[in-house]
């Protein structure tokens, strides 16, 4: 394995700038690393070689003052690419080509990096473990038969096992920072806006977000400065001035105020993650920061508000998925009730179909107050949670997830135990806010633990600042075996 | 000409029977690009060319609002004297057809734009005010084509994603020709104000007809059936008869009418029951999350409103103050607004009297015969002006300019361009005429000393003759004069 | 709340999506415990609290009604499983 696929984002930018490597050369590094994906399997397509055609065009002509020159970058299969298949883990989009590009693929590739290949992610982004894809289990770097976490794992593996630099994934409940915490990566979900939506296959609109994922925060705030942007054809995305995260990022938070919200505590959580939590404490008071206890008192009522939101939305986004403009249709039916009945049932997995099942049924007549109105009432306590805590303190820290990483198949029967997964990362969608997840330590079985830092709306320099020097202090390895290259 | 109609009932076997209809008005709004996408709206263009990727719902495809198209609902909300909501929002109305691509049609349900208004109806009997429940925007489907192949459904999504105005009536009809009214009058508003091209037959206005009936005398609203999608006033009309007497059949036998989606058969006129639209009448409605509440700047509506055209109500009172019509004319005369423009263009320059009898006689005539609209008129305002003009001026009688209209309907010809041409001038000099005069009486002088022995009647006899001598083109005035003179 | 299979059957119908016998059991297990769960939130009294209607405190932002959009049959139609030169073609439709 070349050194080269080890290096963080911001280094190889960095040589490549200097001109001290080649965009050829780095990229067939992480082509070579890529051919061993299989049983990983955390790639669904490859562009070997369209990435290594786009390398020589730009060591032929190289643009250095881009934020991310000659790098290529394998993004999960939920953003659109124009003329790669976009398959969002789903039968359904399985041959699907687009002949447009998401916003944020374009952004990457206007500041120089160019498409490695498309992450396997679970179907439509609904999952916690990437075992619903319809491209199969992908595994955790970490250990054999492990879960990467999901949505994005097939991202938080691929980028864990350097077969990319750096990844794009998608939040909706988690699927950032989740995976990110499985393998001991970096996972940032920006204030609802921040990224615009614009063709990536959506899962729940109001609460879908792209965000970075890397191995070092510095990376992650070049990856958020190259993401972020205002996008006129999305009509969520917030108008603001372009930042200059990786130019502003500093280590200096004296004086910061951060939060410990009590409700965070829960039942059943790991003695280790209780260390981890107060380990983080310690070292943001070594840093000059203020430790101050907060209460979020609606945070239990979140999860089960996401469970509506975001189905509801989906039931409604998925939709369009009928066999007649793109995408699978079933061959049998004798009508088109039929065909649309038969496309849907073949098409969608069970995951996707129980979503889109609880979606229709708490819009459903006679049970909209009951279930979708409620949910938008505690979405809009959760809300308020948050605004109050911010108005005492800057930033606030919790565990990323209740666990480490856990086996292929250990919850795949039992939907509640595997939604419990997002517990603390769901609040955030709700409100709309931003956090990262940073890795935070390992536990007994040396699987990675993540923590995370949520912020106000668009407070990311904040957070990533803080982030960075946690990061520092902490000074967390990777312990990997490699054992998929065996 | 105002005659007190009768009022409109059905005579069941057993009893008379009240009709009260709703109305469900689906208008077009004049845009050039779609409500959320930058396709074109143009009507007739070559299948599936005017949809972008967010018309046929591409995955991650996002709507932005078209600003215009919420202009004009505004603008239509104020000539309805309608509520503007500052705060409206979007929903999402589920259900699965071939030629809605989103799965969804996005629409208003709960806060839509516009809130309550009313028309004023001008009736035979009198005026009539009709209230509007709401006015909100939605999108348009596509359409599914079935009968180019026998197995297979096709289908062009150019309409899809065209913004529409869903302007909802209160149940304050009460007969065909009422709907006929109101259905005109909103028209003719929407046109004023530019909002609807009213167009008719390419789909640009069709409605939804909701019909109830009740027991003469009753206050309560009985269990309505609506019939979806009529396209043309006429067949409005035929649906409303049809129905109405159907629900009167079945309530007097004893049975009770089933709240439903009926089409209208305009082969067999009559309507019938949409079952299969009826399992899936759970439209599951929720805000849509890729958009944003809908706040409207008070400025705005304000701008708006001070922009807004004359509306036909206040041209009428207008059209009764400054040029003395009857209420009928003012009317007849606004009811369009082509038709007023050109009645406000040929009175520029002309007697106000007589355009009016030629604009609403042989002018309207004309159209009715040939089955055209004022705009495709060959005659033009200001042709027709000159035609008044040469009239009142004395050039031609008005017996003469019926042979020139006549010309004119057919050619467009310049009015004084065929007077010139067939020598049409009147004689209007006196001398001239005093010579044919007096060889008309020289002619007939018994009867000339009949007249001045009282008997007037031949008075007549005397004008036919000088207007035979010169060919119908004595000044009939003139010659009244001079004949009075010459015969004391 | 418990969901049987007859609400399985009824809001299967409404998403489009054919279900068999054993699909409609598992899906009616499966979604009685997520409501069970999804019902924690009656706990919580919600009456005077206005519903967010909106995560973002931004106006609608609005677009310009200009055409520059659309003529792209070929893109629009390439992905779809039938479809002929002019349009995409379905089963027929049985009202």
């Amino acid at each position: 394995m070349s050194e080269l696929t080890k290096k963080s984002l911001t280094e190889i930018a960095n040589l490549i700038k200097k001109k001290e490597i080649k965009s050829e050369e780095l990229t067939q590094s992480f082509i070579k690393n890529i051919e061993k994906d299989k049983k990983l399997n955390s790639f669904v397509t490859k562009c070997s070689e369209s990435a290594l055609k786009k390398a020589k065009d730009f060591d032929k002509k190289p643009k250095l003052n881009t934020l991310l020159p000659g790098i290529p970058i394998a993004v999960k299969d939920l953003f659109c690419t124009s003329g790669v298949k976009t398959t969002a883990g789903s039968k359904m989009l399985e041959n699907f080509i687009p002949n447009y590009e998401s916003t944020i693929t374009n952004n990457l590739w206007n500041e120089g990096a160019f498409l490695l290949g498309k992450l396997n992610c679970d179907e439509y982004a609904m999952g916690s473990s990437n075992e619903t894809s319809y491209f199969g289990n992908v595994m955790n770097p970490i250990a054999e038969n492990t879960v990467p976490g999901g949505s994005s794992g097939g991202s938080s593996s691929a980028l864990a096992a350097d077969l990319t630099p750096a990844t794009i994934g998608t939040d909706t409940g988690g699927s950032i920072r989740q995976p990110a915490s499985f393998t001991g990566t970096v996972g940032l979900k920006p204030t609802y806006g921040l990224c615009s939506r614009w063709g990536i296959v959506a899962f729940a609109s109001s609460l879908d977000q792209a965000g970075p994922m890397t191995r070092s925060v510095e990376d992650c705030a070049l990856m958020l400065e190259a993401m972020a942007s205002f996008d006129e054809r999305d009509s969520t995305s917030i108008n603001k001035k372009k930042e200059n995260y990786s130019k502003n990022l500093t280590n200096k938070i004296k004086g910061l105020k951060i939060g410990i919200p009590k409700e965070y505590r829960v039942d059943g959580m790991s003695k280790e993650i209780d260390k981890l939590w107060e380990n983080g404490k310690k070292i943001l008071k070594d840093s000059g920061a203020e430790i101050v206890d907060i209460s979020l008192p609606n945070t239990k009522y979140a999860l089960p508000a996401y469970y509506i939101v975001a189905p509801a939305e989906a039931s409604s986004n998925l939709a369009r998925y009928d066999g007649v403009k793109y995408g699978f249709r079933s061959s049998k039916g004798n009508n088109l009730i039929e065909m649309y009945e038969n496309t849907r049932s073949e098409g969608f997995g069970d995951e996707v179909k129980r979503r889109i099942l609880i979606g229709t049924y708490v819009l459903s007549s006679g049970y909209y107050d009951a279930y979708y109105l409620k949910a938008q009432k505690v979405r809009q306590l959760i809300k308020n949670d948050f605004d109050q805590a911010f108005k005492k303190v800057d930033t606030i820290l919790t565990p990323s997830t209740p666990s480490s990483a856990f086996k292929i198949g250990e919850k795949k029967d039992d939907p509640i135990s595997m939604y419990l997964n997002d517990i603390f990362t769901v609040p955030v969608n709700l409100a709309g806010i931003p956090a990262i997840s940073i890795p935070a330590g390992h536990d007994n079985n040396k699987f990675p633990l993540g923590l995370q830092l949520i912020g106000k709306p668009l407070d990311e320099q904040k957070l990533l600042n803080i982030a960075f020097a946690v990061e520092k202090k902490i000074n967390f390895k990777q312990m990997l075996n490699r054992w998929w290259e065996k | 000409m105002i005659e007190k109609s009768e009022k409109y009932l059905i005579n069941g076997a057993k009893d008379k029977w009240e009709v009260v209809i709703g109305l469900e008005v689906h208008a077009q709004v004049t845009s050039n690009s779609k409500l959320f996408s930058g396709s074109s709206t143009t009507f007739g263009a070559e299948p599936n060319t005017q949809v972008s990727l967010v018309d046929c719902a591409f995955p991650g495809m996002l709507p932005v609002i078209n600003e215009y198209c919420v202009q004009q609902a505004v603008k239509t909300g104020l000539g309805l004297n309608a509520k503007i909501n500052a705060y409206s929002v979007f929903d999402r109305k589920n259900y699965f057809y071939a030629d809605l691509p989103q799965g969804y049609q996005i629409s208003q349900y709960k806060n839509p734009i516009v809130g309550e208004g009313e028309i004023t109806l001008d009736l035979p009997n009198g005026s009539k005010k009709v209230g509007i429940e709401r006015l909100h925007l939605e999108q348009d489907a596509g359409k599914s084509i079935h009968d180019i192949d026998l197995s297979n459904t096709f289908v062009d999504l150019n309409r899809s994603g065209v913004a529409l105005m869903e302007i909802v009536s209160k149940p304050d009809l009460r007969s065909p020709d009422e709907v006929s009214a109101y259905i005109k009058k909103l028209r003719s508003i929407m046109k004023y104000l530019g909002t609807c091209d009213g167009n008719m037959q390419e789909g640009s206005l069709r409605a939804d007809v909701n019909v109830s009936v009740r027991k003469e005398g009753d206050t309560k609203l009985g269990t309505r059936c609506e019939i979806k999608n009529v396209n043309s006033i006429k067949f409005m009309q035929m649906a409303i008869i049809y129905e109405s007497k159907r629900q009167v059949e079945l309530l007097e036998s004893g049975k009770s009418i089933d709240q439903e989606t009926r089409l209208f058969d305009t082969k067999k006129n009559e309507t019938r029951s949409m079952r299969s639209k009826e399992d899936a009448h759970d439209y599951r409605y929720f805000p849509d999350p890729d958009l944003l509440p809908l706040n409207l700047d008070k400025k705005l509506i304000e701008k708006i409103r001070k922009d807004l055209p004359e509306l036909p109500d206040e041209k009428k009172e207008r059209f009764i103050k400054e040029h003395s019509l009857t209420p009928y004319e003012a009317n007849v005369l606004v009811s369009e607004k082509e038709i007023s423009n050109y009645f406000e263009e040929v009175i520029k320059s002309s007697d106000k009297k007589l355009a009016k009898n030629w604009i609403m006689g042989d002018l309207f005539a004309s159209l009715n015969e040939k089955n055209i609209s004022i705009l495709e008129s060959p005659i033009k305002a200001k042709k027709m002006a000159e035609l008044i003009d040469s009239i009142s001026s004395g050039v031609i009688s008005g017996r003469t300019a019926k042979e020139v209209f006549e010309i004119m309907k057919e050619t467009g010809e310049d009015p004084k361009q065929i007077i010139e041409n067939k020598g049409l001038q009147q004689k209007s000099d006196p001398k001239e005429l005093e010579k044919i005069i007096d060889k008309i009486l020289s002619d007939n002088k018994d009867k000339a000393e009949q007249y001045k022995s009282g008997k007037d009647k031949l008075f007549g006899f005397f004008v036919g003759q000088v207007m035979k001598e010169s060919g119908g083109k004595a000044n009939p005035q003139l010659v009244n004069e001079i004949l009075k003179k010459k015969l004391k | 709340m418990s969901i049987d299979k007859d609400k399985i059957k009824h809001i299967s119908k409404l998403a489009r999506i054919s279900l068999d016998a054993k699909k409609t059991e598992s899906l009616a297990k499966d979604l009685s415990s997520i409501f069970k769960f999804i019902e924690q939130l009656n706990e919580l009294n919600t009456d005077k609290i206005e519903p967010l209607s909106s995560i973002l405190n931004e106006p609608l932002r609005s677009r310009k009604d200009v055409v520059n959009d659309g003529k792209i049959r070929e893109r629009i139609l390439e992905n779809s499983p039938q479809k002929n030169d002019e349009f995409f073609v379905v089963p027929k439709v049985i009202d």
